[in-house]
């Protein structure tokens, strides 16, 4: 018979065991065939998992299983599965962080794996593929798409503006009085009376639609979708080269005076402050101009979808167009060039199978794939042309505007570095200080030095 | 409780040899809190002291850097702003959630009997701190929060409650009074019914009104209770972080900035667990001084109604 001792001795140890069980209970890549692959646009889900299927059924006995987290999720699930063994085998990667994955080590080069050794530069858009490789001159990314910067405008706010949509194909733009394109944007600026910003009379503390919307301050990505458009067009460069700079140019005039006109803007009434966006929970410009606070806005190609699908509060879709960016004091146009592109983790237990999916995810097949889904600028150009194909066909949208800075090269990359993550955590609040308000332009003078510092530390 | 004394007659052999020793069994009992203790508590906090004396990003083995992280913590601005801004939110949540739920504790007690009524006041605390941050974050929009919408209808200027340096932190410690208050009143209320009615109807007799007995009265013989319920809500309101972490990320610029959060960003957002382990570390250096001078301060060991 069991005693009472004996049976306490059993639960203990039956206890023990369970806790130890639910320890070492282990998710994500496993080494049975299924590949699990990671992305964050839900845009871009159903297209990828048309790639998923053509891929098993062309290799028997391998299957995908996709995962999709938002953008800030995302990132910490993948950091936390690095730590606990149940990241991905393979995962969308960004320019902004890639770096820092081969510096923890994370990221298996693509040369050293069977499948994705002889992936060619040349088979891209110019430029992309170069990107994605590390300081040690190996490849650690295979490029999937590509994105510009243009201008997406309410076609209606245009119009009972009594504006030429022609006239946004050629606006001009500088640091002292903001050019045609501040003429457009303060003369879309309605504030809650219907006086318009150029207009006698205006009150920019109580603006109904603002002229241009804003994605907040643009410290977390060297403001890609903010103003990087606007100081790439003076010539100005982040770093003092890119990628891989140590050295930064945030205390130049050329970024300083192109800010200051920049969140300018606000003050003037004709951009929205960080309030109205939402503060640290901000809504898009696809967002703004969809709630009538905004009449255009600057944003990414991978947003088209959304804003193509965007409706007004009766249901009825809005016509939204697209404008290049403005023409700065170097005479031409300028956007930031970024690409996506697929890594394989060194915690796959398949790296050789999950190699193949990588280059089958940057191979012709899924590229057109994704081009037929017309989501985003697949990194092929036959995806690419057939991107546009299909906006010009689904949506009656010429895309040129994305396009046509890639074809006139008048594209820079975005700033690839080590330190990404330090240097997004020190930029993000001062150049929100800068957006609010609080503090001068000058201010930044101080966070480069910050910035160069983190260099001389790091090596 | 742990040694009883057996007084059944000599039957069993062991009543002969003295008292019935308990003390392995009673071992047995505590086992599995212990294990608990030693692997999720004591074990990850020296872990954590030791890990503060390197250099570590998680993925690759830690290197002893010695008191880097220290001196690092002492000039770097972001950490002392950090700690201004925890000060300043315990202050304000501490201060208006033991006021208000002493006030509500009292009329709890003196005024209604109905328990339903009780269980009103407590409904906040079973809502999670996320999905408070959540509903508060909706209501208090700027341009779309119901909140603002109805500042707005009646003629004011919107507010920009979690998105202006100087509302951030009242408004995270408003909304997380509200989510606690219920809870600590409930605490303060149990602590109420310890004191005994005669004392009240002695007062009665001698002529005191409510509030002269709210004073002399119910505050001294609450002191005890009252003091382990500050120790308590202090030591959790110096961790704030999901109201943080949901509602302001930090933001405006550092104005919300909680040294929790920070220690977080730290962590897992830039890699530096060495660093993140020191600030972790003077956190609880900061919580351990604070618990025993509200301790000493209110002596809480003792009470009046001995």
């Amino acid at each position: 018979m069991i005693t009472f001792r004996q049976r306490i001795r059993t639960a203990v140890a039956l206890l023990t065991a369970a806790a130890l069980t639910a320890c070492g209970a282990t998710t994500g890549s496993s080494a049975n065939g299924t590949i699990e692959y990671w992305l964050w646009d839900s845009a871009q889900q159903p297209g990828y998992q048309k790639c998923a299927d053509a891929f098993a059924q062309a290799n028997p006995g391998l299957k995908i299983h996709i995962s999709q987290y938002g953008w800030d999720a995302y990132w910490s699930k993948l950091t936390a599965g690095f730590i606990a063994d149940t990241a991905p085998d393979v995962f969308t990667d960004h320019l902004s962080k890639f770096a820092q994955y081969v510096d923890l080590k994370v990221l298996r080069p693509l040369d050293d794996l069977g499948p994705t050794g002889d992936i060619e530069d040349g088979d891209y858009q110019p430029g992309l593929a170069e990107l994605w490789k590390g300081q040690d001159g190996k490849r650690y990314g295979a490029p999937k798409d590509w994105d510009t910067i243009a201008i997406f405008y309410d076609a209606a706010a245009i119009k009972a503006a009594g504006v030429d949509p022609a006239e946004l194909q050629t606006l001009t733009w500088n640091p002292q009085d903001g050019g045609t394109f501040e003429k457009l944007v303060a003369h879309l600026t309605i504030d809650e009376k219907g006086v318009r910003g150029d207009e006698p009379g205006f009150d920019k503390a109580h603006v109904k639609t603002h002229g241009l919307g804003s994605e907040g301050s643009g410290g977390g990505g060297w403001g890609q979708t903010q103003w990087s458009a606007f100081t790439g067009s003076t010539g100005w460069q982040a770093t003092d080269k890119n990628p891989w700079g140590t050295k930064f140019n945030l205390d130049q005039p050329a970024l300083q005076d192109t800010l200051s006109w920049y969140f300018g803007l606000v003050q003037k009434g004709y951009m929205p402050s960080y309030e109205e966006i939402g503060g640290a929970n901000a809504i898009g410009t696809d967002k703004q101009i969809q709630s009538g606070t905004a009449a255009m806005g600057l944003s990414g190609s991978w947003m088209i979808s959304s804003f193509t699908k965007l409706t007004d509060s009766a249901g009825k879709k809005l016509d939204i167009g697209l404008a290049p960016t403005p023409i700065g004091p170097s005479g031409k146009r300028a956007s930031m060039f970024n690409g996506l592109a697929d890594s394989v983790t060194t915690l796959s237990k398949q790296p050789e199978n999950a190699a193949k999916w990588v280059k089958f995810l940057s191979g012709e097949e899924c590229q057109n794939i994704i081009g037929q889904s017309g989501v985003v600028f697949p990194a092929r150009p036959a995806g690419t042309d057939l991107a546009i194909a299909y906006n010009k066909s689904e949506r009656k949208l010429d895309v040129t505007p994305f396009t046509q800075q890639v074809v006139d090269k008048t594209t820079f990359l975005f700033p690839v570095t080590t330190n990404a993550a330090d240097i997004a955590a020190l930029m993000a609040p001062r150049l929100d200080a800068v957006y609010i308000g609080s503090s001068p332009v000058s201010s930044l003078t101080k966070l480069n030095t910050q910035l160069d510092d983190l260099f001389k530390v790091a090596q | 409780m742990v040694t009883t004394t057996s007084i059944r007659p000599a039957k069993t052999g062991r009543a002969r040899n003295g008292p019935r020793d308990d003390t392995r069994l009673a071992l047995l009992f505590i086992l599995p809190a212990l294990v608990g203790f030693a692997v999720f508590l004591v074990w990850p906090t020296l872990r954590g002291i030791y890990l503060s004396f390197t250099k570590f990003n998680l993925l690759t083995p830690p290197e002893f850097n010695g008191l880097d992280n220290y001196v690092r913590m002492v000039q770097d601005p972001v950490f002392w702003n950090a700690l201004k801004v925890t000060l300043y939110y315990v202050i304000l949540n501490i201060g208006f959630q033991t006021v208000l739920a002493l006030v509500i504790a009292v009329m709890m007690q003196r005024l209604t009997q109905r328990t339903w009524l009780r269980g009103i006041v407590l409904t906040p605390f079973l809502v999670s701190n996320v999905v408070a941050a959540m509903v508060f974050l909706w209501i208090l929009d700027y341009q779309l929060g119901i909140g603002n919408t109805i500042i707005a209808a009646i003629g004011l200027d919107r507010i920009p409650f979690l998105s202006d340096s100087a509302w951030a932190i009242p408004t995270i410690a408003f909304i997380n009074v509200w989510r606690h208050v219920g809870y600590t009143a409930l605490l303060i209320f149990a602590g109420l019914q310890t004191i005994p009615e005669t004392v009240y109807e002695a007062g009665r007799i001698d002529g005191a009104g409510e509030v002269r007995m709210f004073r002399s009265i119910t505050v001294p013989l609450l002191r005890p209770i009252l003091s382990l319920v500050l120790i308590i809500t202090v030591v959790g309101s110096f961790q704030v972080f999901d109201t943080v972490a949901i509602a302001t990320r930090g933001g405006p610029v550092d104005s919300s900035r909680v040294l929790q959060y920070y220690i977080y960003d730290v962590a897992f957002g830039r890699f530096q667990f060495g660093y993140a382990s020191a600030m972790s570390v003077a956190l609880l250096a900061v919580l351990v001084i604070v618990t025993f001078l509200q301790y000493r301060l209110t002596r809480a060991e003792s009470s009046d109604l001995a």
